[in-house]
């Protein structure tokens, strides 16, 4: 393991040195540098040290063979008989690594009743789909769901898994990264395959201010879980000729100590707090009816619709979707606004939203402060011209 | 019940700055606390106390400092306090954490159930709790938000999932990790602070640990390692489109389908 050595003789400038590690690791006992327990290795005090701080890398003894280990897997996750989107993100991204190595693109499926979904995951850049189609699948239970997956990884030897942050994929990835004592990053946003088949993760730490870039140098198979709505959807591909394998936990292997009592399906009654995408509506709407079309909008971005106090005050909407002091805060990953004029009521609602896009006829309204792009221009051109681009977007899919 | 508490002390900002010339973080003077979902997670531990007996052991690693949460612990109502530390420990991603609690969870004694919070505001990772249970060979659940009963060998929970709330019945010993509309946390307590002031805190240092081979803990025993760190591309810039509506719109056609925006659910 590598580790660093500290060259006392050479410090001269003890205060500065001390600051150069990130996370506080380095300090002073009894006049003498040391490094505590708090060190990362991120290597800060190497590059920077001017020679203090020494890099030794011994001889990594226990190190994987890599060649054992081959191809990029994808737990795919299917939620109330269809397959989450975040699978086919992560299809997509495999089938990138995979390539950039000339390794296989794996699926692992797990589930009752999800069969008929093995060609799909196909479709979408699986070269071998694994089936674990059982009833004692029903529902996620960590222990059936870990076995299943266990058998996978030790017949196919997979060198990367890639895993959806989901929750399930939040507490299977590291059940099972700990089952093979390996390495596992979670939430990586950017994802790269070295020659060695080491994965290149990069993820934001310490609340997205700085970003990390892990390797998992010596262990396989390596373990990372990506979000939602991180990658792109890869493009279907009709009648790929992929490999599907069905496979059979014995009944010892399904045991579980989680019974099941009661599974609720809930009511998906999302207020606008909940939603990623809103689409704002203020007084530039000029009569109750028109609010059909930011409706319209909202519903293709699969969104939520919401006002502005005065709108709220008209009778046009609903007290529940306004945003504001006196009403909603929201932090979406996008709002599009308008025909509002933005108050500072109302943007104290909503300046924490990912990306803001503001439309508005007037060139100086204060919404363009805070505005990520700010489209002067009437909204009744604008939206119903966006609105014709997207179903024509959607019809061209679908051919 | 035996409960055990998984608590960590982390900074008591995320505000965390990074200077991009230097690459080095800026700290001026960050204070530390209880990580804040480890508060719920005690709580859990005290309400099922209260309603069925027991003990709870409250169980943390991190420098000498973070004897700190303990003591808060100590003042909310824990019994026990164990902190594991030791320089060997430092560097651990999340398997040699996981691997160097469960070691602490096990010195500490028998156990029916070990709680943790959701995740920490730090790490961030939400995979703790996990790892910890498979080291400790229990099942484990998360998500949890809701307790309907226990008894000596099983306890009754909802799980909090996407599309479904889940009732399960959960056999002991177990894990199981919380989140913030189960209970909400006490305040610590003046009594508690005088009563627990002399309590001790049981320091373990990896000498301490039935397993003594230091190439399961710390940098050693973490499969992972940060190449290196950067700051983030920024990307809060400004722009402005005034020219005529029907570009504009083409253009944030384009820009939706270029940021995800306009993917159909599958």
């Amino acid at each position: 393991m590598p580790h660093i050595v500290i060259h006392q003789e050479k410090a001269t400038d003890l205060k500065t040195l001390v600051g150069l590690c990130p996370f506080g690791a380095i300090e002073l006992v009894d006049g003498k540098l040391s490094i505590s327990s708090g060190c990362r290795m991120c290597r800060n005090c190497v590059k920077r040290g001017n020679g203090v701080f020494e890099l030794v890398e011994e001889n990594a003894a226990e190190e994987a063979d890599k060649t054992a280990w081959r191809g990029v897997a994808v737990i795919a996750e299917v939620e109330e008989g269809a397959v989450h989107p975040v699978t086919f993100e992560l299809l997509g991204k495999a089938k990138e690594l995979a390539a950039k190595v000339k390794h296989p693109v794996y699926a692992l499926l797990i589930g009752s009743g999800v069969s008929e979904l093995a060609p799909l995951l196909a479709e979408y850049g699986a070269d071998e789909v694994y089936v674990y189609d059982q009833p004692e699948f029903r529902h996620f239970r960590i222990e059936p769901y870990t076995a299943a997956a266990e058998e996978f990884i030790r017949k196919v030897r997979p060198s990367a898994i890639l895993v959806g942050g989901t929750p399930a994929g939040r507490s299977l990835a590291p059940r099972l990264a700990a089952r093979f004592r390996t390495g596992l990053t979670a939430d990586c946003t950017r994802l790269d395959m070295s020659e060695t088949t080491d994965l290149d993760q990069i993820r934001p730490a310490y609340g997205g201010n700085i970003m990390a870039h892990i390797n998992t140098r010596r262990h396989r198979p390596q373990f990372a879980t990506v979000r939602y709505k991180i990658f792109s959807i890869p493009p279907r591909v009709n009648n790929p000729a992929a490999r599907i394998v069905n496979g059979q936990l014995p009944p010892e292997k399904l045991a579980s100590g989680i019974e099941i009592l009661k599974a609720e399906l809930k009511e998906r009654v999302r207020g606008i707090e909940d939603a990623e995408v809103i689409v704002a509506a203020g007084r530039g709407v000029k009569k109750p009816e028109d609010l059909a079309m930011l409706q319209e909008l909202a519903d293709l971005l699969d969104g939520k619709l919401a006002s502005t106090r005065a709108l709220v005050e008209a009778g046009w909407t609903d007290a529940r979707c306004q945003i504001g002091l006196s009403g909603r805060t929201v932090k979406p990953k996008l709002i599009i606004t308008c025909g509002v004029s933005g108050a500072i009521q109302f943007v104290a609602g909503m300046n924490g939203s990912e990306r803001i896009v503001a439309i508005n006829t007037d060139p100086e309204a204060s919404i363009f402060n805070v505005a990520h792009i700010g489209i002067c221009g009437d909204l009744y051109k604008i939206v119903p011209e966006l609105i014709a681009e997207i179903k024509r977007s959607r019809k061209e899919d679908n051919k | 019940m035996r409960i055990t508490v998984c608590i960590k002390q982390v900074p008591g900002t995320s505000q965390v700055e990074i200077d991009p010339g230097t690459g080095v973080l800026k700290r001026d003077g960050v204070e530390s606390k209880m990580n804040p979902f480890d508060l719920y997670a005690l709580e859990t531990a005290l309400r099922l106390k209260q309603k069925y007996g027991g003990e709870i052991t409250v169980v943390s690693m991190g420098p000498p400092q973070a004897q700190a949460v303990i003591r808060e612990a100590f003042m909310m109502g824990a019994d026990r306090g164990i902190l594991l530390s030791d320089r060997r420990f430092g560097g651990a991603d999340v398997l040699a954490t996981s691997y160097t609690l469960s070691q602490g969870v096990r010195a500490a004694g028998e156990f029916d159930l070990v709680v943790c919070g959701k995740q920490t505001t730090d790490g961030d990772t939400a995979q703790v709790g996990a790892e910890l249970a498979e080291t400790l060979g229990i099942p484990h659940v998360t998500n949890v938000c809701f307790i309907h009963d226990a008894d000596e060998k099983t306890l009754t929970i909802t799980q909090d999932m996407p599309l479904h709330r889940l009732t399960a019945k959960l056999k002991l010993p177990c894990l199981i990790t919380v989140d913030k509309r189960i209970y909400e946390p006490r305040l610590p307590s003046y009594r508690l602070m005088r009563e627990t002031a002399d309590r001790e805190i049981k320091i373990l240092t990896l000498d301490d640990l039935a397993d003594k081979n230091p190439k399961h803990y710390g940098l050693n025993g973490s499969p992972t390692q940060v190449k290196r760190i950067f700051p983030p591309e920024k990307s809060d810039s400004q722009e402005r489109w005034d020219g005529p509506e029907a570009e504009s719109a083409k253009r944030l056609f384009r820009f939706l389908d270029e940021h995800k925006f306009l993917q159909k659910l599958g």
